[in-house]
């Protein structure tokens, strides 16, 4: 039924791991205030109730790679006021992006005995090469903390305040001394988009890139730096070809290493 | 002649994508498809190619639900690969880290994704406006075991700390301390989880199955042990290929796994609990008594309460686990790479989660295969829904519809493992 004077959110899913949109019911603290000030119209991995559209905010999770997604995608654009995109899936293709650089066929066949019942597109693309975008949010996984703020901001009519930043500067505020200068740890820190407030070095790790290329990226140089640290080229360029591969700034450095 | 058929196009609170498709001719039921329409991601494919200590970061991102049972049967795979043994407190922490998984998932599925099937709510947010306190305490208790992950795996989601040998980064005592305060609080709310599951209405309904979990001499099952059965299945996980077999059917882009030459099995909390009940702690064991249960269990609609006793043993256990805490020296043991094939099966929330990894001398994954649990329920599930609305084929379809969806997420099944699945079409035709 839909509730008079709410404004109406659905969340949809495309190909992708379902951990974004759980990222909303982790919201644990803040899940029934969010409810109690919108309607929460189509969930389908939390209620078998749905309310017709349109929708005032969708929030799409996952990436396009079959012919009938890319049908879905464009209902959901038509339905939807407000779209914004979760998580590295949707934004940049995602981990099954990876077989944009291979050929899918042969995928099919790694993993399944009968190819010909498995309808697949041949690459794994953001939500935005189909449909006009909103806001984007990024992560594999997103940071609740900031779908909360991409929610609230939507209720109340503003931008989202989400930096742009490296981790880098996630780094400073939390007062992480750097991995890199201190233990010579390789780090994609200083070309990777801040948002998860830079878990890996506080836990003596180097950053793998999991939030997608920070605005213009200096990753060749980033690159010099890690072959001085002695990682090897093979090394460089699995870490750009990750989660977030078909992102073009990690995309085009992972090409620079590939074996020809 | 009278046929109908029962059709669910996009099956709702289930983590993934599916559906379900009944054709019932002359009061017999003469079709059941689970249809999983999730698109198919490729990771046994890409994982061609990568090194041996990314496959815990990759296979996390089968599933954002239960991220921690890819990453603890990948551990164990390449560590067995590696002959590297990972012992005492590391080992105990991942013990840790896997309770606190089972308590998020648990506390999801009991609460968001299970009990309105058993009170008549469409969601948790609905049942919150008649029971506020009840929903609250749900979503409360998932919270504790989110904060075990995020203490211990840096988020909820995709945690960053595992890895092959260990952990980047351990806690110290005193960082732990604050999560058993927080423990204590969630084993009372585990505890009435338990009392509050018992008092629900369940379907009387009963399969000869056969169970298959992991067991372990002494302790309830997370990451090691020997793979069982009711049935007279007593193997090394090592030797899991020779038993079990993978096939594909068309209505599905989830591979069906069966039992070589007997067919299909059911693996998960009702499995675990029937064949390890002995080693539930007596607390956990007590609890599942006053709640009525047997310690062997055939109704999969009960699963709910199993679920629940198992929240109670995970908070207990953790507890156990913090109060004989002492930080280890090194975060992780060295690994070395040499060419070789390792096994890995541990328990996720959902049931048994198989790995296998052949990598070269440089630790290049030459060839990895991973059989979720949810591919290991499939055909268990059709055959339940076979017998169930068979058995209440005269109910009005609305009423059956829902039932059948419930007789599904007794299985909290997680389609968006499966399909490296639910819709529901029951057809009267």
């Amino acid at each position: 039924m839909p509730e008079r004077g709410k404004r109406k959110l659905a969340v949809w899913k495309f190909a992708s791991c379902d951990g974004c949109q759980l990222s909303l019911l982790d919201c644990e603290d803040e899940l029934l205030a969010i409810a109690g000030r919108i309607q929460i119209a189509c969930f389908p991995e939390a209620s078998r109730a749905v309310v017709k559209g349109p929708y005032d905010l969708s929030l799409v999770e996952g990436s396009i790679t079959t012919a009938d997604d890319v049908e879905r995608i464009r209902k959901v654009r038509r339905a939807s006021k407000y779209l914004v995109t979760i998580g590295a899936c949707a934004t940049a293709g995602g981990i099954q992006a990876l077989r944009n650089f291979k050929d899918v066929k042969e995928f099919i066949s790694i993993v399944y005995a009968r190819p010909e019942y498995i309808r697949t597109l041949d690459k794994s693309t953001p939500i935005t090469e189909h449909v006009k975008v909103d806001f984007e949010l990024r992560g594999c996984p997103i940071n609740k903390r900031q779908l909360v703020e991409v929610i609230s901001a939507f209720l109340h009519g503003r931008k989202p305040n989400t930096p742009p930043h490296s981790v880098c500067i996630e780094c400073k505020l939390r007062g992480t001394v750097c991995v890199m200068v201190a233990h010579g740890t390789p780090c994609l820190g200083p070309v990777t988009h801040a948002g998860c407030g830079a878990i890996c070095p506080s836990y003596d790790r180097g950053c793998y890139g999991c939030y997608g290329p920070m605005e213009t990226p200096n990753t060749s140089s980033l690159s010099h730096w890690w072959t001085h640290l002695g990682v090897k080229e093979d090394d460089i360029f699995r870490v750009f070809r990750g989660f977030n591969a078909y992102a073009e700034a990690f995309r085009k450095e992972s090409e620079t290493h590939e074996k020809q | 002649m009278k046929s109908k058929t029962i059709k669910i196009n996009c099956l709702a609170r289930v983590e993934g994508e599916g559906a379900l498709y009944i054709k019932v001719k002359d009061r017999t039921v003469v079709e059941v498809q689970l249809k999983i329409f999730e698109p198919p991601r490729f990771f046994e494919a890409f994982l061609r190619g990568r090194a041996f200590t990314e496959a815990p970061d990759l296979t996390a991102r089968i599933c954002g639900i239960c991220p921690i049972a890819y990453q603890m049967s990948a551990v164990h795979a390449m560590e067995g690969a590696l002959g590297a043994e990972v012992g005492g407190q590391l080992r105990a922490l991942r013990r840790l880290i896997y309770c606190g998984e089972w308590i998020e998932s648990h506390a999801l599925h009991v609460y968001m994704l299970h009990a309105p099937d058993f009170l008549g709510y469409d969601d948790a947010i609905q049942m919150a406006k008649d029971h506020p306190e009840i929903v609250q305490r749900g979503l409360q208790l998932k919270k504790v075991g989110n904060e075990i992950m995020s203490l211990l795996g840096g988020r909820e989601i995709h945690p960053i700390n595992v890895r092959i040998g260990g952990f980047y980064k351990v806690p110290s005592r005193r960082e732990l301390a604050p999560l058993a305060e927080r423990l204590r609080w969630g084993r009372d709310a585990a505890l009435e989880t338990v009392r509050w599951t018992a008092g629900f209405t369940f379907q009387d309904f009963e399969q000869d199955y056969e169970f298959v979990a992991l067991r372990h001499p002494s302790e309830y099952p997370f990451n090691e042990g020997r793979l069982v059965s009711n049935k007279g299945l007593d193997i090394a996980i090592e030797v899991y290929d020779d038993h079990f077999v993978e096939e594909q059917v068309e209505h599905s882009n989830a591979l069906h796994s069966t039992l070589r030459g007997r067919g299909a099995y059911f693996v998960g909390p009702l499995a675990r609990y029937n064949l390890n009940f002995d080693k539930l702690s007596p607390l956990a064991q007590e609890a599942a008594r006053s709640a009525g249960l047997l310690p062997f269990c055939r109704n999969p609609f009960q699963g709910i309460i199993v679920r629940s006793v198992e929240i109670l043993y995970a908070c207990d256990e953790a507890l156990r686990i913090i109060e004989e805490y002492e930080m280890p020296e090194k975060p992780a043991v060295e690994v070395h790479p040499r060419a070789a094939t390792g096994y890995g099966c541990t328990e996720a929330p959902r049931g048994i989660l198989y790995h296998r990894y052949r990598i070269d001398d440089n630790g290049i994954i030459e060839d990895a295969k991973i059989v979720p649990p949810t591919s290991q329920n499939q055909k268990t599930i059709e055959s339940d829904l076979h017998q169930f609305v068979r058995k209440y084929i005269s109910l009005p379809k609305e009423k059956l519809t829902w039932q059948c969806e419930q007789a599904i997420r007794n299985y909290d099944p997680c389609i968006s493992c499966a399909t490296h699945f639910l819709k529901l079409e029951i057809e009267h035709a």
